[in-house]
């Protein structure tokens, strides 16, 4: 197919109310939750939070008690159940492939019930398989019981998209795999919906793989409701109750630095200067920046070597090839976690951020991280100023 | 003792070649009786299965009331069918089919319940009405299970049809009826033993086609999945 994927709609839930008979509480109690379209919005919470009994209702496996839910502007009390299935995505824990059917007979279920044909399908199928990162040729006549788990998931994930829907339901979709898989699983799912844009309900316990997938995150409570509804870096900062506090637990600072990119926040300016470059000039720029040293780079900008001021008195002409090679790199899409990690690891107290290219973009110390953080910190409570005074 | 087991051999082989025809006949009535029966319990049952799987309540009901009807032993129950049927065919059928429906439902029920709740879920969030789910998803998953209790209902009915003769039913147990009503008599045994014996043939030959049967729709479970690729 080569029209582009269908993207998101959003979804609204209003005064959402679910009683299950012969429960004291509602599971879900007058639930209000605007989902915008094209974002991935993460349910979390603790088990027998209604987490997953509220995405259920988004696809009707479980009929509200009372409110209504609105899909793309339409209520879904207006579309036959069964139809209105075929257009929402559904992926659950350890995938739910159908052991007697092969791979491509599983991804093939939705579109064979919208009456595609043949050779539409087969198509569709090899570009799932694609897609998801499984070899077409490999997987496609193989039975689900020979796939790893984390492979059936992709199967999972490429049997929800089939129809290409707007909307996927992901019910703890990581929660049966090793942290190895799951992580890669992640990374994978937020690279698909870079191109894809689908409005993505995602339910899950781990407070960690929330922070990570969701734009939005929805804590919730028993019995049933929304303590707080916010964009992860927001939830760190400012938890809106005790009980979000908890439920996150320790180390927000920790998560702060696992959610943000090196990239987006603000490097050192160490000066710099190619091999060619004249070395008086350079002894006079660094003796301005006041820090001492200098990175030497190569004509492509990449980082070569340290070089001190004590190397560059008395040198007269090209700075050449004097001072220490550079030993470690940052690259600026590494999260500040990682970042921190090989700061630790490195022989320099300072180690280059490169950017495309490998070319020098900024350098990185301890104290950077540190007084980030802090501007993060400072940047959401003012934000959250700002709009207390907007309200 | 061996002269006397090959004499006894001898006349079983002269009584056999002697009523070959009726023999045959007989044979042939005994397969197509209980092959028909089998094939109306097996449609009566699965079709109690489906319909009472989801509701243990009921489910447990249709298998108890299968199980009472199962500990009647089956000359009562042919007795207790004469007042009501009379003689020949009826009873017997009607017997075969009761006797057979026990293992069919049982096994139907078991089947269609040790289905993972999650690949009905799987169906049902795909968008598979309930019908569709059924007949895509758990009929085809609890198959092997069901197709055991036919099995088992098949050879129940070889037997039982068999013990029909004695309502004047079709079949091989006329011969082995017939004998031992004459028994001491002339060629007593050989009758009794010829009955016997083409009983078991014919379980073992019903066994063979369920093998085969249960390799084949397994297989063509494959194929249909795979054609989907198509």
């Amino acid at each position: 197919m080569a029209d582009r994927p269908t993207g998101g709609v959003p979804i609204e839930l209003r005064k959402v109310t679910k009683a299950f008979p012969g429960g004291e509480a509602p599971a879900v109690q007058e639930l209000d939750l605007h989902i915008p379209a094209g974002e991935i919005v993460v349910l979390l919470g603790p088990s027998g939070c209604g987490k997953t009994t509220t995405m259920r209702m988004i696809n009707r496996l479980i009929e509200p008690t009372s409110g209504d839910i609105l899909i793309g502007g339409q209520n879904s009390r207006d579309i036959d159940p069964d139809r209105l299935r075929r257009h929402i995505g559904y992926v659950i824990q350890q995938a739910g492939l159908f052991p007697h059917m092969t791979v491509a007979a599983n991804i093939a279920q939705v579109p064979r019930m919208l009456g595609w044909d043949k050779r539409r399908i087969a198509e569709r199928v090899t570009e799932l398989l694609t897609l998801v990162g499984l070899e077409p040729d490999t997987f496609r006549d193989s039975f689900p019981r020979r796939l790893s788990g984390g492979q059936q998931q992709r199967v999972g994930v490429a049997r929800a998209l089939a129809a290409d829907p707007p909307v996927l339901l992901m019910d703890e979709p990581f929660g049966a795999l090793d942290p190895i898989s799951r992580e890669r699983l992640q990374d994978e799912l937020l690279r698909l919906q870079d191109d894809l844009a689908k409005t993505i309900v995602f339910v899950t316990h781990d407070v960690d793989e929330a922070l990570k997938i969701g734009d939005h995150i929805a804590i919730m409570q028993r019995p049933g409701h929304v303590v707080q509804y916010a964009r992860p870096a927001e939830i760190l900062t400012n938890p809106a109750s005790e009980y979000v506090e908890q439920f996150l637990g320790a180390g927000s600072s920790m998560r702060l630095l696992r959610l943000t990119k090196v990239g987006d926040i603000e490097l050192d300016q160490v000066p710099y200067a190619s091999e060619d470059a004249d070395a008086h000039e350079l002894l006079h720029e660094v003796e301005r920046d006041g820090r001492g040293y200098a990175l030497i780079t190569d004509g492509m900008r990449r980082p070569l070597r340290w070089i001190a001021l004590a190397d560059l008195h008395g040198r007269i002409g090209r700075v050449g090839t004097v001072g220490d090679p550079v030993t470690a790199s940052i690259g600026h899409r590494m999260t500040l976690q990682d970042a921190l990690e090989a700061l630790l690891n490195a022989d320099t107290d300072i180690v280059p951020v490169v950017g495309r290219r490998q070319a020098y973009a900024g350098a990185l110390s301890l104290g950077t991280v540190q007084s980030a953080i802090q501007s993060i910190k400072a940047h959401e409570r003012e934000r959250r100023l700002r709009r207390g005074d907007a309200t | 003792m061996r002269h006397r087991l090959r004499t006894r051999l001898m006349s079983l082989w002269e009584y056999i070649e002697d009523r070959w025809d009726l023999i045959v006949f007989e044979a042939v009535q005994h397969a197509a009786m209980v092959a028909q029966c089998v094939l109306v319990a097996a449609l009566l049952g699965v079709l109690a299965g489906v319909l009472t799987y989801r509701r243990p309540k009921v489910a447990n009901l249709a298998t108890a009331s299968a199980g009472v009807l199962f500990t009647v032993p089956s000359l009562a129950m042919l007795g207790l069918l004469i007042p009501l049927l009379g003689l020949g065919v009826a009873p017997s059928v009607t017997a075969i089919v009761l006797y057979a429906l026990l293992p069919i439902v049982r096994n139907t029920v078991v089947g269609l319940q040790s289905v993972d709740p999650m690949l009905v879920d799987a169906a049902r969030g795909l968008g598979m009405s309930r019908r569709r789910a059924l007949t895509r998803v758990e009929l085809p998953l609890a198959w092997p299970v069901i197709l055991t209790g036919i099995r088992v209902a098949t050879q129940l009915s070889m037997g039982i049809g068999a013990v029909a003769a004695y309502v004047s039913g079709p079949g091989l147990g006329e011969q082995i009826f017939s004998g031992l009503a004459r028994l001491g008599g002339a060629n007593a045994v050989n009758s009794t033993l010829t009955g016997t014996i083409g009983v078991a043939i014919l379980a073992l030959a019903f066994d063979a086609c369920f093998v085969l049967l249960g390799r084949l729709t397994t297989t063509r479970e494959r194929q249909a999945a795979g054609g989907a690729r198509g």
